[in-house]
C-alpha cells in the first residue's frame, strides 16, 4: 500500500504563558496506520490532539489533517476525525441509543441512515442488550466502548483516541485494544493513540512516539527504537524497557 | 445548520423532561390560576354595578387582588425561569466531558451556544404563551367579558417584552455558566444578580440619591432639591432590568397610564392634561410612552448575550 501522509505538522509549538505545552513538534502519520502516542502526564499529548483538531490554536508551527488546516478549516477536519478525548463524557439521562442518535445527526446523517447503523455498532462493541439503559447506569468499560461504536457511526478517515484504556481492567483493555485493531484492521481507520499502556501499546501500535516535556524524542516502529537506545536487534525487547530508558535519558 | 438543529432538538428534550422545569411550570401555574381566580371574583363584585366598563379583560392582568397581579407575579419570579433554565448550561457539559465531544464534532462552536440559548428562549415562550393561555381562559369563564382586539394586541406585546425579560435572565445565567466552572458557584452568582436586582436596587438607588442630593432639616422644604433628588433616585432605579421591565409593561398592558413618572416629578402642564383627559391612550401611544424602556431591555438582553458569546468563543476547551 502506497501509504500518504494523512497527518503532517512542521514544527507545531504552543506556549501557555511561560510554559511551552509542545515544543517544535514535526510528525508524519501515514494512512492507515496506527501510531502510539507515548509519554508521562502533561507531556503535551492531549495539546497537540486539540491542536490537530482545530480546538486550540498553535503558537507556531503548522499542521495538516487529512489535507486540511485545522485552524482554518476546522469544520472540515472535524468531519474527517473521530475524537475521543480523555475521561469522555455522555449525556447521562439518556441512554446509549440517544446519545449515538445525537452524534449522528450533529454529523448531519439522517436518522434513516444512523438507526441501522447505531443497532450495527452497539451489536459491534457488545452494547446491544444495554441499548436502553441510561448511560448514568454504564461502567467505565461500557462507556468506552461506547465511544467506540461512536466512532463506528461517524466512520471518520482518522480517529483520535486520548487515553482509551484508562482506568479499565485487564479484561476491557484487551477488549478495547481488539476494538481499535478492528478499526484499523477493517474500516481502514488511521490511529493516533495515546495512551501509557506500554505493552497494549506495543500489540497494535505499527509506529510509536516519545514525548517528553513537550518534545518528541523518539519516532518510529519499536524494532527501530530498540536498535537506537539498547542495540539489540533481539525481538523480545519490550516496550517498557525502551521507554524507561529514553526516560531516564531526558530526567538525568 | 444542521448542528444548532440537532442541539436544539436535544435541548428541548432536555428541558421539557427535567423535574426542574416541570417543578416550576408546575408553580407558576399554580400561582397565576390562584391569582386570576382571585383577581376574577374581585372585578366581577366591583363591576357589578358599572355601566359600561372598558378594557375589564386587561384588569385581570393588572388588578392586584388581595396579594398581587398577575403582571407583578411574572416581573418578580420571571427571572428565576430564566435563571434555572441556563445556570449549568455550559459548566455541566464542561464537568461531564460532554463539551470537548462536543465540540469535536463537526459543527461551528457558536452552535452551542446559540442552540443552547435559542432552546431556552423557546422553552420560555411556551411557558409563557400556555399560562396566559391558561389564565385567558379562566378569566373568559369567571368575569364572562370577551377581550377586544386591542387588549389583544395589548396582551401580545406584554408576552413579547416579558420574553425578552427572562431571556435577558436566561443570557445572565448562561454568562455565568461560562465564567464559573463550578455549577454551585454559578446557580449562587445568578441567584445573587436576581436578588440584588429584586431587592438592594431600590435601596442602592436610595442611599445614591442620598448621597448625591443630601435632604436634610434645611433643604427639605425646597421642591428644587427634592425634585432633584428623586431624579436621582429614579435614574438608579432604572439600572435594573427588572424597572425596565415593570415599567414598561405597566403601560403596555394599562391603557389609563400615561406616564412612568410619578405624580411628584411632573411639571405642572403635564399634572393638568393628566387630569382633564382621562380617556385610556391609544395602543401606539402607550408603547410610544415606553419605547425607551423597551429598547433599553432588548438592548441589554442582546448585550448579554453578545457578551457570553463572545467569551465562549475565546475560551480554551480542554476535557478536564
Amino acid at each position: 500500500m502506497a501509504a500518504q501522509p494523512v497527518i503532517e505538522t512542521q514544527s507545531l509549538t504552543k506556549r501557555y504563558g511561560t510554559t511551552t505545552a509542545v515544543d517544535d513538534l514535526s510528525l508524519t502519520i501515514k494512512a492507515g496506520e496506527i501510531f502510539g502516542f507515548l509519554g508521562p502526564n502533561g507531556s503535551g499529548k492531549t495539546t497537540t490532539l486539540l491542536m490537530l483538531l482545530g480546538l486550540t490554536e498553535a503558537t507556531s508551527g503548522s499542521a495538516t489533517v487529512a489535507g486540511f488546516n485545522p485552524t482554518k478549516e476546522a469544520i472540515k477536519v472535524k468531519r474527517m476525525v473521530g475524537y475521543i478525548p480523555e475521561n469522555i463524557g455522555f449525556y447521562e439521562d439518556m441512554n446509549g441509543i440517544e446519545n449515538l442518535r445525537f452524534i449522528a445527526r450533529l454529523n448531519s446523517i439522517p436518522d434513516e441512515t444512523s438507526s441501522p447503523k447505531i443497532d450495527e455498532a452497539l451489536e459491534r462493541v457488545g452494547l446491544k442488550d444495554d441499548a436502553f439503559k441510561k448511560v448514568a447506569a454504564f461502567s467505565r468499560g461500557m462507556r468506552q466502548r461506547l465511544a467506540i461504536a461512536e466512532i463506528l457511526i461517524k466512520e471518520p478517515q482518522i480517529a483520535f483516541l486520548d487515553e482509551p484504556t484508562l482506568g479499565l481492567d485487564p479484561e476491557g483493555t484487551t477488549l478495547i485494544i481488539d476494538y481499535i485493531k478492528s478499526l484499523s484492521r477493517e474500516h481502514h481507520i488511521t490511529i493516533l493513540l495515546s495512551s501509557h499502556d506500554l505493552t497494549q501499546v506495543q500489540r497494535i501500535a505499527d509506529r510509536i512516539g516519545i514525548m517528553i516535556h513537550g518534545k518528541l524524542i523518539a519516532e518510529g516502529p519499536l524494532k527501530k527504537l530498540a536498535h537506537e537506545k539498547l542495540g539489540v536487534e533481539d525481538k523480545e525487547i519490550s516496550l517498557d524497557e525502551v521507554y524507561m530508558k529514553y526516560f531516564q535519558e531526558v530526567s538525568a | 445548520m444542521n448542528g444548532i438543529n440537532a442541539i436544539v432538538r436535544k435541548e428541548l428534550a432536555d428541558h421539557f423532561s427535567s423535574y426542574r422545569f416541570i417543578i416550576l411550570f408546575a408553580l407558576i401555574a399554580m400561582v397565576s390560576l390562584i391569582t386570576t381566580y382571585m383577581v376574577g371574583m374581585g372585578l366581577k363584585e366591583e363591576l357589578a354595578g358599572v355601566a359600561k366598563p372598558s378594557f375589564v379583560f386587561l384588569m385581570l392582568f393588572t388588578s392586584t387582588g388581595p396579594l398581587f397581579s398577575l403582571v407583578q407575579f411574572v416581573a418578580f419570579f420571571g427571572p428565576l425561569i430564566g435563571l434555572v433554565l441556563g445556570f449549568d448550561s455550559i459548566n455541566r457539559e464542561r464537568s461531564t466531558g460532554t463539551l470537548s465531544k462536543l465540540a469535536s464534532q463537526p459543527i461551528y462552536r457558536d452552535a452551542i451556544i446559540n442552540g443552547k440559548f435559542l432552546s431556552g428562549v423557546v422553552t420560555i415562550s411556551i411557558m409563557l404563551v400556555s399560562i396566559l393561555l391558561v389564565v385567558t381562559g379562566l378569566g373568559l369563564t369567571l368575569i364572562g367579558v370577551v377581550p377586544g382586539v386591542e387588549e389583544v394586541w395589548r396582551l401580545i406585546i406584554y408576552l413579547v417584552i416579558s420574553i425578552f425579560y427572562i431571556a435577558f435572565w436566561l443570557g445572565i445565567s448562561i454568562l455565568f455558566s461560562i465564567l464559573f466552572r463550578g455549577i454551585a458557584t454559578s446557580a449562587l452568582a445568578t441567584l445573587a444578580i436576581w436578588i440584588f436586582f429584586s431587592f438592594f436596587i431600590s435601596m442602592g438607588a436610595t442611599v445614591v440619591a442620598n448621597a448625591v442630593v443630601p435632604i436634610d432639616q434645611t433643604n427639605q422644604d425646597n421642591p428644587q432639591v427634592v425634585l432633584k433628588h428623586l431624579k436621582v433616585q429614579r435614574v438608579v432605579s432604572l439600572i435594573s432590568p427588572m424597572q425596565l421591565y415593570n415599567d414598561s409593561t405597566a403601560i403596555v398592558i394599562d391603557p389609563t397610564r400615561k406616564t412612568t413618572r410619578s405624580f411628584v416629578l411632573m411639571g405642572p402642564m403635564e399634572r393638568l392634561s393628566l387630569s382633564r383627559f382621562n380617556r385610556p391612550l391609544a395602543l401606539a401611544q402607550s408603547i410610544y410612552v415606553v419605547i425607551p424602556h423597551i429598547i433599553s431591555l432588548i438592548a441589554i438582553t442582546v448585550i448579554c448575550f453578545g457578551v457570553s458569546y463572545t467569551v465562549f468563543m475565546r475560551q480554551e476547551i480542554r476535557s478536564a
